[in-house]
């Protein structure tokens, strides 16, 4: 049996007495495309730098394919091959959009500390081989600090692939874009885990990009997961309906209904 | 126990004006996010106002009336100061502001002189109160209690209009959001103005009240600001009862130094400054600076590649002049020119890790005259030979740069800036009070360079390869994987981290190197001149190399270098002047005002408008 990509086991973050994520476990299979869905404040960010290493957990575990990665430095979680793009997006404004790819492949590339070579020249290739498949190949030399949003977010995607990951962190990657930039991001992502095998757990308010592209969803309410399952079964969830909707008592009502 | 009491009372009465500079000066950069370096000049001016006033007004009443009028004249001047000066650069890029505030300090320095003339002046003592009291057997100056009293009132004043008005509501707004009070439809350029009145008046109001302790002099103004700005930073930035209690903490460990620990008064601060800070970063009653997700302010520095061959020839044609200078041009253009060269480097190595790292560090000075003393204490005490004193001068400064910075980097911004201006005071005095091995005030003299190098044309030829080695070795550097390192650092230092880039080790490194950059150019000096004196670590030679790179333009790879060429070579021609502070602090100023991209960053865009150059695409 293969391990799971990423898994989590009673993963716990407290900030003071609030319980910011509370005995979260799950499973990221390979290849898999797995949504983390909940409404604002209800973790998932948290979740992310945990696993991510920005923040250690308070209790529980993180394993990257059966190694224990808990409380590892962001960098060193990068270096075993996870990548992540951030909810607003990081990125060096001073540099062309293809030096940003080059830098993480010159770290990739274990050559960060080197003071003879031109920078500008190394891993030219491969970085634009990246931006083509992000479809940022026509922008690579212009500088950063024009983009348009939905560009840079590509732009952090390509940077995120640069080391070849086997697991890819998205904290909301299609937040802040016009709606049709938001299923061509997502096609692209879709299109990466197929091709790629990388296995992909993101977080999404739009439940457009959420049913169109997720294999499995899980919901995160007030730091615990209610449920999970694929788009069919997490829809008609009634606790997720009652988190999403409010009270919920018209479905549940409608459905007791229905039922008689 | 008389005499310990005594001593906390005078320390006490000392942190009077401490405190008052100190509260003015945290109360501006809470609000408008300038470091005024010119609020020791305000000190001054206020005790020099009040010195005046208190000749024509008679009397008891004359005496305070005069007090309060120097504190309302010097806020006038300083409303003066920031509609003229700092108005028009608000918008330039962050801490730009900070030169000009430079170019009022000379200014303000030689108006004094015209007006008021070299002589140090004797404050008039307190009417009413020029007597002593005498508490457990131990004397105490009456004006010291009328101090102790004074100060917690205005210090109460303050704490009341700070908490309790509508003004101190949006001064405390505008210091935690300034874009949110100004969204809000508050007027922000004369809150600034107005809060700036209010800081320079307090530094007024200061001066004059310790008049009769201390009198007024020419030096008041660097003097008061080391110390106002460890009180600052110890009690944490923009706060009153940290300006307070810290500026306690400072003046009673001075009575007490100077009673018991002589040699190490001016160590003692520093020392509990960095202290402080290694416990608690961001000052006693400080908080955390929330460091903006996009650093600068601004518009981002453009993308930049290495030289094309147009501009290597025309650099190597540059070059190539000043190498051929012994042809045409006198010894002494030559020794000029090797004084700009040097400090040339010395400029590049700080706009090295200002320019590309962000590293805003306020002690630059330390390793440029680290360097120098590394090599004349070499020479001095193990009569070593010149050349390898001059080895040890750049190694000497790289190390020391490589444990200040690691210290400093635990800190970021302005917190940071201050702590690299704490260690390079800490340097300067311990430099200049440990007098049997540095020669103190005095120096150290005879470092002159090996006999292979004492005629001035081949010195010049050793300096000239070196300053331009070391100025194309650091943009050579800027280039490499490395320089893309420390910029990606300043950028997004959360991106970088999350793909693999040590982010401390990069600055901690590029500050090494800037160091050692520094300490060379330091040797350079020291071999030039024959000798060294503490000012070459002070806080004016710091401040000379800030304001060459801001001037120079931080955001070009030229700036550094162009500033220092340009700043030099003027100084050069200024100081045969009588007044050239004057001439110097004004012409900083216009260029400021006129050229907010620096020279080079100004003179590209003012190329690009007349077609020139091609076009950046707009960032705004």
């Amino acid at each position: 049996m293969t391990n799971p990509a990423l898994e989590t086991k009673g993963l716990t973050k407290a900030f003071g007495g609030l319980m910011a994520v509370d005995n979260v476990s799950f499973a990221l299979a390979q290849g898999e495309l797995l949504a983390l869905i909940g409404p604002n404040g209800a973790g998932k960010s948290t979740c992310f730098n945990m696993l991510m290493g920005q923040l250690r957990p308070t209790r529980g575990s993180v394993h990257l394919n059966g190694a224990d990665i808990t409380g590892l430095s962001p960098r060193r979680i990068w270096r075993m091959g996870v990548g992540r793009t951030f909810q607003i997006t990081a990125t060096y404004a001073s540099m062309t959009v293809i030096e940003n790819v080059q830098m993480a492949l010159l770290s990739h590339h274990g050559q960060v500390f080197r003071i003879f070579p031109h920078a500008h020249k190394m891993h030219r290739d491969r970085a634009m081989a990246l931006l083509e498949m992000v479809g940022m190949a026509a922008q690579a030399e212009r500088h950063c600090a024009v983009l348009a949003y939905g560009d840079l977010k590509r732009l952090e995607l390509a940077i995120a692939l640069a080391h070849e990951p086997s697991v890819l962190l998205m904290d909301e990657p299609t937040a802040g874009m016009a709606p049709r930039e938001r299923i061509a991001l997502m096609q692209l992502t879709a299109d990466i885990v197929r091709d790629k095998g990388v296995s992909v757990l993101f977080t999404e308010h739009d439940m457009d990009v959420v049913f169109a592209h997720a294999h499995r969803i899980m919901v995160l309410n007030r730091g615990q997961l209610i449920a999970e399952g694929n788009v069919a079964q997490v829809r008609e969830d009634p606790r997720v309906q009652e988190v999403y909707l409010g009270g919920g008592t018209v479905f549940a009502s409608e459905g007791a209904a229905e039922n008689a | 126990m008389g005499l310990f009491i005594a001593q906390v009372l005078t320390g006490l009465a000392n942190a009077g004006a401490l405190f008052m500079v100190a509260s003015g000066l945290s109360l501006i950069f809470g609000v408008t996010r300038i470091v005024n370096f010119a609020h020791g000049s305000f000190y001054m001016l206020g005790a020099y106002i009040g010195y005046t006033l208190m000749q024509v007004l008679p009397g008891a009443v004359g005496f305070w009336g005069a007090i309060l009028l120097a504190g309302l004249a010097v806020g006038v001047l300083g409303v003066l100061v920031e509609v003229l000066v700092l108005r028009p650069v608000y918008r330039a890029p962050e801490l730009f502001q900070l030169v000009a505030t430079f170019g009022v300090i000379l200014v303000i320095q030689d108006l004094a002189l015209l007006i008021w003339g070299p002589e140090d002046l004797l404050g008039p003592r307190a009417p009413g109160l020029r007597g002593v009291v005498r508490i457990m057997g131990e004397p105490i100056p009456k004006y010291d209690i009328a101090l102790l009293v004074i100060t917690p009132f205005v210090a109460l004043g303050l704490w009341y209009l700070i908490t309790k008005t509508r003004v101190g509501v949006l001064v405390r707004a505008a210091t935690q959001d300034r874009e949110m009070v100004g969204a809000l439809g508050v007027n922000q350029a004369w809150l600034f103005t107005g809060v700036f009145a209010l800081g320079t008046a307090l530094a007024g109001l200061g001066g004059a009240l310790q008049l009769p302790k201390g009198g007024a002099d020419l030096m008041m103004d660097f003097n008061i600001l080391t110390a106002v700005f460890v009180v600052v930073v110890i009690g944490g930035m923009g706060s009153l009862p940290g300006a307070y209690l810290a500026a306690v903490i400072i003046s009673v460990l001075n009575v007490f130094g100077v009673t018991y620990l002589p040699q190490s008064t001016l160590v003692l601060m520093f020392v509990v400054m960095v202290l402080v800070l290694m416990i608690r970063p961001y000052g006693l009653f400080g908080r955390e600076e929330v460091a903006g997700e996009h650093g600068q302010v601004g518009e981002p520095e453009r993308p930049f590649k290495p030289a094309g061959l147009q501009v290597r020839l025309l650099v190597g044609a540059g070059v190539a002049t000043l190498a051929a200078m012994p042809l045409y041009a006198s010894t002494f253009s030559q020794v000029l020119a090797t004084d700009i060269l040097i400090f040339c480097l010395f400029a590049a190595s700080l706009h090295f890790m200002l320019g590309l790292g962000g590293l805003v560090s306020f002690g630059h000075a330390a390793f440029f005259g680290g360097g120098a003393y590394v090599a004349a204490l070499m020479v001095t005490h193990a009569d070593s030979p010149m050349e390898l004193a001059f080895i040890l001068a750049p190694i000497g400064a790289g190390l020391a740069a490589l444990i200040i910075g690691w210290v400093c980097l635990r800190l970021t911004g302005v917190y940071f800036a201050m702590l690299t201006l704490a260690f390079a005071q800490l340097i300067w005095s311990l430099v200049f009070q440990w007098g049997d091995v540095t020669g103190g005030d005095d120096g150290l003299v005879g470092i002159w360079p090996a006999e292979w190098l004492k005629e001035t044309t081949v010195f010049f030829y050793f300096a000239l390869t070196l300053s331009v080695g070391g100025i194309i070795a650091l943009r050579h550097v800027a280039h490499s994987p490395f320089g893309y390192a420390l910029r990606a650092a300043r950028d997004s230092a959360r991106q970088a981290e999350a793909t693999g880039i040590n982010t401390k080790r990069v600055q901690l490194l590029a500050f090494g190197l800037a160091g050692t950059m520094a300490g060379l150019a330091g040797g350079l000096f020291v071999f030039s001149k024959g000798s060294v004196f503490p000012n070459e670590l002070e806080i004016a030679r710091s401040f000379d190399a800030l304001i060459v790179v801001f001037l120079g333009g931080v955001k070009t790879l030229a700036g550094g270098v162009a500033g220092g060429a340009f700043f030099k070579g003027v100084e050069d021609i200024l100081v045969r002047f009588e007044y050239w502070r004057l001439a110097l602090g004004l012409l900083i100023i216009v260029v400021v005002i006129l050229a907010p991209d620096g020279i080079v960053g100004s003179l590209r865009k003012a190329a690009e408008r007349v077609g020139l150059l091609k076009r950046g695409e707009d960032t705004t």
